[in-house]
């Protein structure tokens, strides 16, 4: 192969590399240009841009969650209050992915502070937070369980122990079921409550007054801004600068002043130990609840604290069902407390006179019809008027009232006292129970057929039975406006709200219903044959012996209906729980009445002697007493 | 102005004493000086950067006090003939220290790329930032210029063999630089335009091809770049926050020791590769502009220099030098700013790191041996 030779030519090469080097010197110029054009865009163009940027990166708003109004009786008790508890939270942007988190919680069930089966619903609560988030995995430790942690802590990073406001009810479970509880934010929670108001915040109000006035309890939280480093560790300066950090304090929850009196409420939860049933007691020139009970409760300060997912199933599957507000949920039929109502309803109607006497021979039949209803006493009552068909209950008088009346003159009637609607008392859950008329059996059923009125239907709503269900809600609500003669009130718990840093508490408006066109007469005679019931030969004499007060009353028992649909059965709770449910609806004093009360219980048999001995403790407690008996601040906040 | 000063007609007038030092030591005036003024505010901002650090700045100083010493020592002692008769040794050892590296190789940030010698650990190529060139000027010493297509495919070879092993270790930014290094001397030399041109669809074929078989983290680094946002607490961060630093400092700047970005950490690298976002953000755009003009000035100087140079040897490696020292400049200033991914290049003089400084400050030394020593073996 030639190679063809050439030969350096010094001059043509040291041009060559000046041509080069000089084009190189511009290439340089123009891209160290560009860069120069770059940091003008940058620093000059969109300064504000990332200014801003750098403002949102440096300083992290701590939010300061408000502390919760607290729960005050109508003499100043309290009944909800916060303390300080300490409770273990993880930060997950300081513990890492899900398999740290995993790990973490992992570690520690290990160490005995958390249970295996939580695990699930603590990682997704983790997980729905946002990142930098402190989120509880357990509320309020004990001393044991915090030196096991401190023991080994070291391991663990992202997690803590914090001091937090935690709720606390003196009083544990009385009163339970109008109170509601606080536990901590579910992931349920997280989807319907504004994140912002609720950033710092762990527990919630949950069902009573605590879950119905969340809004005014919560308060509004403050932040802190903290300047941090890209760690997201608080810092206290940035190289040689300070920064001035903003702090809003937060706005703390407005107490509130509940209706009830703690005396009231402790003598009906006294009067229900050991039994399944509800009391409830209303003020009837205001609607004002005055105890609302529901046996057996639980401590709401479990749910404070955090209750395992065994302890919540434990609750949750109780026989019993603690968890189910009896007051507000049971509907139940109501029995012959429906007498009186009855009874005006005849007047208004004009269906029968006070006067007008019925004999009762121990049962009813229909014209032309072979079924008969028999009266709870076997012999029958004789000859009755109103007066004493109250009294004792005549059985056979209000299935021949309830003939005369038609189901839908009944059911027109017995709606203007809230029969088959909520009372609308201001805590959620409450249920409508059933006024059944011809219209709503129409509609309740498919079937032509079944969709058609027997007369013999009307008979068993007379005495509260058959399609006919309430709850003890309702009874004292309907009971209160006999008391107060047709000036009904809607029934509430909260009295009034105390925004935080007012001294003054703002009373919430009465809200009273339609009055009632009955005639003051014809109250009277309702009323007199209530006062029979409770006087010598009437059906609840024994639980209102001597007595310093006239109560009028009516007792009542209605067949067995068990609120759980799917409970087992075992032998040796059968027989109890077959027996009939005892009910007492009244008020005192008769003459000038300052307190209904509704008593029922739960396979109690009789009301009389029953139901009634628990409503007598109650107007003990609230007429009798002249000051608090309970230990409590002395000022008078109602 | 400044090329002019020192044109050889001058250099005959009376020199101040520091003059007269630098002379006797080899080096050229203007450029130690702006090199000077340069690390000189690389100590000031990585004192900041490192969150007030003494210890750091120690290393720092002691990194310098190393570097300027190489510099010295090779403008003064190392003729050029002596520099380019060792070039070929100095290649060799390269690549066997590339070997030793890829054999036993200390693993450090997750890449095998660090030789630890007991006293002082180095990367071993940073050896070829400098060897690589010199080769390559080397070889096209004797050869008539421009560069046949044999001498491109020779010399193309000389750069391939230490930039594979070195993005194989891996380290794609290094590699890429060598490759730059070896192609300025190519450019410089003469090489035609048009295999240039020719050559930009192949290198377009060949990135395709790279695409393949470079490390996931590496295209990550490449798809962030094109989308940092896409990512931003994973890969995409460092752009992000690094574009944040500067943008926030403005015109003015936050202050000294007072950038927020830097001093609360959450600019990433903020004392090594990103430390040009220091300066933007505590001293502000003009300082910053003011350090692009003085690196201007720095390569200005260098290719001035190179051209001055007696032989192909003295001008392709001074050439290559002065170069080689853009690039550095324009792929960190450019990573940072966000206009060029993320590839792990220091700020020249000014990032923390000893490494770095030693080469390139050695590398002046050789530009301003070739430059001083030229009389010496003029015919």
């Amino acid at each position: 192969m030639i190679r063809r030779v050439r030969i350096k030519d010094h001059w043509a090469e040291q041009r060559i590399f000046a041509i080069r080097g000089i084009v190189a010197g511009v290439i340089v110029a123009v891209m160290l240009l560009t860069v120069a054009t770059r940091l003008f865009y940058l620093q000059v163009l969109r300064h504000e841009y990332y200014a801003e940027l750098s403002q949102g990166n440096r300083v992290r708003t701590d939010p300061i969650p408000p502390s919760r109004g607290l729960i005050f009786d109508r003499h100043g008790v309290v009944m909800a209050e916060n303390l300080p508890a300490f409770q273990l939270e993880l930060v997950r942007e300081q513990v890492g992915g899900p398999p740290e988190i995993d790990a973490a919680l992992a570690r520690l069930v290990a160490i005995g502070l958390l249970d295996k089966e939580e695990i699930g619903g603590i990682k997704r609560t983790i997980l729905s937070h946002h990142v930098y988030e402190s989120v509880p995995v357990k509320l309020q430790m004990d001393d044991e369980e915090m030196a096991r942690f401190a023991v080994h802590r070291y391991e663990f990073t992202g997690v803590d122990i914090r001091t937090r406001l935690s709720r606390h009810y003196p009083f544990g479970p009385i009163a339970v079921h109008a109170l509601g509880y606080v536990a901590a934010i579910s992931e349920q929670d997280l989807k319907h409550i504004d994140s912002a108001t609720y950033a710092g915040t762990t527990l919630i109000g949950k069902l009573g007054v605590e879950g119905a006035y969340e809004n005014d309890l919560h308060g509004s939280p403050g932040y802190r801004e903290v300047l941090v480093n890209a760690a997201g560790r608080p810092v206290e300066r940035q190289g040689a600068f300070t920064p001035k950090l903003n702090v809003k304090q937060p706005v703390a929850g407005a107490d509130l002043i509940l209706s009830v009196d703690m005396r009231v409420q402790r003598a009906a939860e006294d009067g229900l130990a050991g039994k399944r049933g509800a009391a409830i007691a209303i003020d009837p020139h205001t609607g004002d609840v005055i105890a609302l009970a529901s046996t057996p409760g639980f401590d709401p300060n479990a749910f404070a604290r955090g209750l395992s997912t065994k302890q919540f199933d434990a609750l949750e599957n109780d026989i019993d069902k603690p968890l189910i507000n009896r007051a507000l949920r049971g509907a139940y039929p109501p029995g012959s407390t429906v007498k009186p109502f009855f009874a005006l309803a005849a007047l208004k109607y004009a269906v029968m006179t006070p006067e007008q006497t019925l004999f009762c021979p121990g049962h009813f039949s229909l014209p032309g019809s072979s079924n008969v209803f028999r009266d709870w006493k076997p012999k029958g009552h004789g000859s009755v008027d109103m007066r004493h068909a109250i009294m004792q209950s005549c059985d056979v008088y209000f299935y021949t009232v309830a003939s005369k009346l038609g189901i839908d003159r009944m059911h027109d009637f017995m709606s203007t006292f809230g029969f088959g609607d909520d009372t609308g008392i201001d805590i959620p859950g409450e249920k409508p129970g059933l006024m059944p008329s011809t219209e709503w059996k129409r509609k309740a059923y498919k079937r032509a057929a079944e969709q058609v009125w027997f007369p013999g239907e009307t008979i068993s709503v007379g005495i509260g039975q058959g399609y006919m269900l309430a709850t003890p809600m309702q009874l004292a609500h309907a009971v209160s406006g006999i008391a107060s003669r047709g000036e009904i009130f809607k029934p509430r718990l909260v009295a009034a709200i105390r925004p935080a840093g007012s001294n003054t508490p703002a009373p919430r408006p009465l809200e009273p219903e339609p009055s009632m066109t009955v005639t003051a007469d014809q109250w009277t005679v309702v009323v007199e044959g209530m006062e029979m019931a409770t006087g010598p030969g009437g059906t609840a004499a024994a639980a209102t012996a001597g007595s310093l007060y006239k109560i009028a009353g009516k007792t009542g028992s209605a067949q067995v209906f068990t609120i759980g649909q799917n409970e087992k059965y075992n032998e040796k709770q059968l027989s109890e729980r077959l027996l009939d449910h005892a009910l007492f609806i009244s008020f005192a004093p008769a003459e000038d009445p300052k307190l209904a009360v509704a008593v029922f219980v739960e396979n109690g048999k009789h009301g009389g002697s029953t139901a009634a001995p628990i409503a007598r403790k109650m107007f003990d407690a609230y007429l009798l007493a002249d000051k608090p008996v309970i230990a409590a601040p002395e000022k008078k906040i109602l | 102005m400044i090329f002019d000063e020192f044109s050889p007609s001058r250099t005959r007038r009376t020199l101040t004493a520091g003059g007269r030092t630098l002379r006797a030591l080899g080096l050229d005036g203007p450029l130690t000086g702006v090199l000077a003024i340069i690390v000189c505010f690389g100590i000031l901002v990585v004192y900041s950067a490192s969150g007030q650090n003494p210890k750091m700045v120690e290393h720092h100083l002691a990194n310098i006090a190393i570097a300027v010493t190489a510099m010295v020592a090779l403008a003064r002692l190392a003729t050029p003939r002596y520099l380019r008769l060792f070039s070929p040794v100095a290649y060799v050892i390269g690549i066997l220290l590339l070997i030793v590296v890829d054999v036993t190789g200390h693993v450090g940030k997750g890449a095998q790329r660090w030789l630890d010698i007991g006293f002082v650990r180095f990367q071993p190529s940073e050896i070829m930032k400098l060897a690589v060139p010199m080769i390559c000027a080397w070889y096209m010493h004797e050869r008539p210029l421009p560069p046949t297509f044999r001498d491109l495919m020779v010399m193309g070879m000389l750069i391939l063999i230490p930039t594979a092993m070195i993005a194989r270790e891996p380290d794609l930014g290094t590699a890429l630089l060598i490759v730059a290094s070896g192609l300025i001397v190519m450019l410089l030399a003469g090489m035609q335009l048009r295999i240039v041109l020719i050559s930009i669809p192949l290198l377009g074929g060949a990135a395709f091809a790279a695409w393949h078989f470079i490390h996931d983290y590496q295209r990550q680094r490449i798809l962030t770049f094109l989308n940092p946002e896409n990512d931003p607490l994973g890969a995409g961060y460092h752009i992000i926050q690094s574009q944040i630093a500067i943008g926030s400092g403005g015109l003015f700047g936050k202050g000294y020791m007072m950038g927020s970005q830097a001093q609360l950490e959450f600019l990433p690298e903020r004392s090594t590769d990103f430390i040009f976002a220091v300066i933007g953000e505590e001293f502000g755009l003009l300082p910053s502009l003011l350090l692009l003009v003085l690196y201007g000035v720095v390569i200005g100087r260098a290719l001035y220099l190179a051209m001055q140079g007696q032989d192909t040897f003295a001008r392709l490696t001074g050439g290559a030098i002065a170069l080689s020292f853009f690039v550095y400049v324009f792929v960190n200033s450019g990573m940072v700013s966000g206009i060029l991914p993320v590839v792990g290049v220091p700020l020249p003089m000014i990032s923390y790191g000893g490494t770095s400084m030693v080469t390139l400050l050695a590398g002046f030394g050789i530009l301003m041996s070739l430059h001083s020593h030229r009389k010496l073996i003029g015919s």
